[in-house]
């Protein structure tokens, strides 16, 4: 997952992390696929030199190396910023085939069943980025039809709902599961599947997604080299403390 | 020298917490998720049995946590309650949610910011374009009777159109926060009461303008000839600081940049008992309400646990710490 996502950034991106499979990402797309481009989190430590991957957001290892350190104003200054193309990079609990996220509840806002940790950055950065990129495990009961709860914008309705409530740019890019890349038509806004990674069936995929997915223009993917696989495993996270999780 | 003027604002934890932080008090929390947490004084409010508290948060983790178990919130205005790795959601701020233990209301990280920022400033509202589509700006969760209640925001938020430009579109007014108290966990502060915070700021800088009492505690007390020998360093001024306590190790078991990292093994255990009521119970007993001060706590740490989380003072982390 984490060397699909990074053969989605351009060399030269500006690159927004959250936790988990998401910085893990973007330490491989900085490693492997855009030397060029710049990581920085929502926390303030812009361009660090992630010799260690971080296991948080505001852990130390974000500070060390980088450009400059500075605080949350600053940093989403910096996601929000007219002259940068912005890239975040996001996970959730929840998606809708328009890429709308839920990160807060299942169930009852009020009484949930499930809660989670809620937004943090990432409403703010589906708003306010050049674009973003979604990290899931594709299972049906996250693939849904309607979300308990809207923490982070995507194509809204789908169209040109997101455009019209405000929002001048960003909006999902992809989502990459454990079984493909979902990406999203260019009118309708909704989620197809673009690609499914070998040895994965477009059935399965169809199956354990919570609504109709067109699967029509799907291709196989490119699976990692030993090389990309080797980056990940003994250098970017060599204690294991996100591929550990089954996640990588 | 320490200066005449902070001699009186020199204090233990336990002085900090009697004098400044009362039931119901509106408490800003530094630090965010593992690091500068100010768990020293946090373990006192737990200690001193504080009832009550109204936490306004951006993205806080193990205090809290902490506090939220122990029983000490009544109320909190969030954007994240997670502690990285070690809980993606925090256990008890989890549970306190599902069971309708406490009041909630949810907003985002840049909008907490946003609202402390407002209060720093001295502005009642302050307008962002995040937020727009989403059931944050849809769904309240206090109620309408809540919203009367002392520092309560009559509305959690209003939408309006840009009144600068009729062809624009929406923005949302978020309102300020001044909150009774900030706690911050900082590196150093001068013999003078200047404040120097190494590594990220998170927000604690518009935390702590915006509060009306703001405790710092420090892992040093430096010379004044130190503090003002390179002042671009500085965070905070003396004039805005009303209790600073020295507390070395005071951010413990979360990360405290270029002193310690955050104390894996200890958060690990944490891990394991927070999920279980009665563990969770006699977990604060033995490492908070059994302890009777910082130094007590320290002890019982040990050592040898304080040595391997000690960070490299040219990286800022403990480099090489077994964190599985």
């Amino acid at each position: 997952m984490a060397i699909t996502a990074g053969k989605l950034i351009r060399n030269g991106d500006i690159l927004f992390a959250g936790t988990g499979v998401a910085m893990l990402a973007a330490t491989v797309a900085k490693r492997i696929h855009a030397p060029r481009s710049v990581v920085f989190f929502e926390t303030g430590g812009i361009d660090p030199s992630l010799d260690e991957l971080p296991m948080a957001v505001a852990d130390s290892r974000v500070m060390s190396g980088t450009s400059m350190n500075s605080g949350l104003i600053d940093a989403f200054s910096i996601v929000g910023h007219r002259k940068l193309h912005t890239i975040a990079f996001l996970g959730a609990a929840q998606i809708d085939k328009f890429g709308n996220l839920n990160s807060t509840c299942i169930g009852n806002y009020w009484k949930p069943k499930v809660r989670f940790s809620g937004s943090g950055g990432a409403c703010d950065a589906a708003a306010l980025a050049s674009g973003f990129i979604v990290f899931m495990q594709h299972e049906k009961n996250k693939f849904v039809e309607k979300l308990d709860y809207l923490t982070s914008p995507g194509w809204l309705q789908g169209g040109e709902t997101r455009r019209k409530m405000g929002m001048v740019r960003g909006g999902p890019m992809a989502v990459v599961t454990n079984l493909g890349v979902m990406k999203f038509d260019d009118q309708t806004k909704e989620m197809y599947l673009a690609e499914y990674y070998p040895g994965v069936t477009t059935q399965r995929i169809a199956e354990n997604t919570g609504f109709k997915m067109d699967v029509s223009k799907a291709q196989v993917a490119v699976p990692p080299s030993d090389e990309e696989l080797r980056i990940l495993r003994t250098e970017v996270d060599p204690q294991r403390l996100i591929l550990g999780e089954g996640l990588g | 020298m320490i200066d005449l003027e902070i001699k009186e604002k020199l204090m233990s934890p336990q002085e900090a917490v009697r004098r400044f932080i009362k039931n119901g008090s509106q408490v800003a929390i530094g630090g965010f998720t593992i690091n500068r947490n100010p768990m020293g004084v946090i373990y006192e409010i737990v200690r001193q049995g504080v009832k009550d508290l109204h936490l306004v948060c951006h993205s806080n983790g193990q205090a809290l946590d902490v506090l939220i178990g122990a029983g000490c919130v009544k109320r909190v205005e969030i954007a994240y309650g997670g502690n990285g790795r070690f809980a993606p959601t925090c256990v008890r701020f989890r549970k306190a949610i599902e069971q309708g233990d406490i009041e909630f209301e949810d907003y985002s990280n840049y909008h907490m910011s946003l609202r402390f920022l407002a209060g720093t400033l001295g502005i009642p509202f302050i307008p962002t374009k995040s937020g727009l589509g989403t059931s944050l700006l849809d769904v309240e969760g206090f109620s309408p009777v809540l919203r009367k209640e002392r520092k309560v925001a009559a509305k959690k938020l209003v939408v309006i159109e840009n009144p600068f430009d009729e062809n624009s579109h929406k923005v949302v007014l978020l309102p300020a926060l001044n909150p009774d108290v900030a706690l911050l966990h900082v590196q150093y502060v001068g013999e003078d009461g200047t404040v120097r915070i190494k590594g990220l700021t998170f927000a604690d800088l518009e935390q702590a303008k915006s509060a009306d009492i703001v405790i710092v505690t420090c892992e040093e007390i430096v010379p004044r000839s130190f503090i003002r020998r390179d002042p671009d360093q500085n965070s905070l001024p003396p004039f805005l600081i009303d209790a600073i306590v020295k507390l070395p190790m005071g951010a413990h078991p979360t990360a405290c940049a270029y002193f310690y990292d955050y104390d894996v093994s200890h958060l690990n255990l944490y891990k394991k008992v927070v999920k279980d009521n009665q563990r969770f119970q006699d977990y604060l007993q033995e490492w908070v309400l059994g302890v009777a001060n910082h130094e007590e706590y320290l002890d019982k740490i040990g050592m040898d646990a304080l040595l391997k989380i000690k960070a490299s003072p040219v990286l800022g982390y403990a480099p090489g710490l077994d964190r599985r």
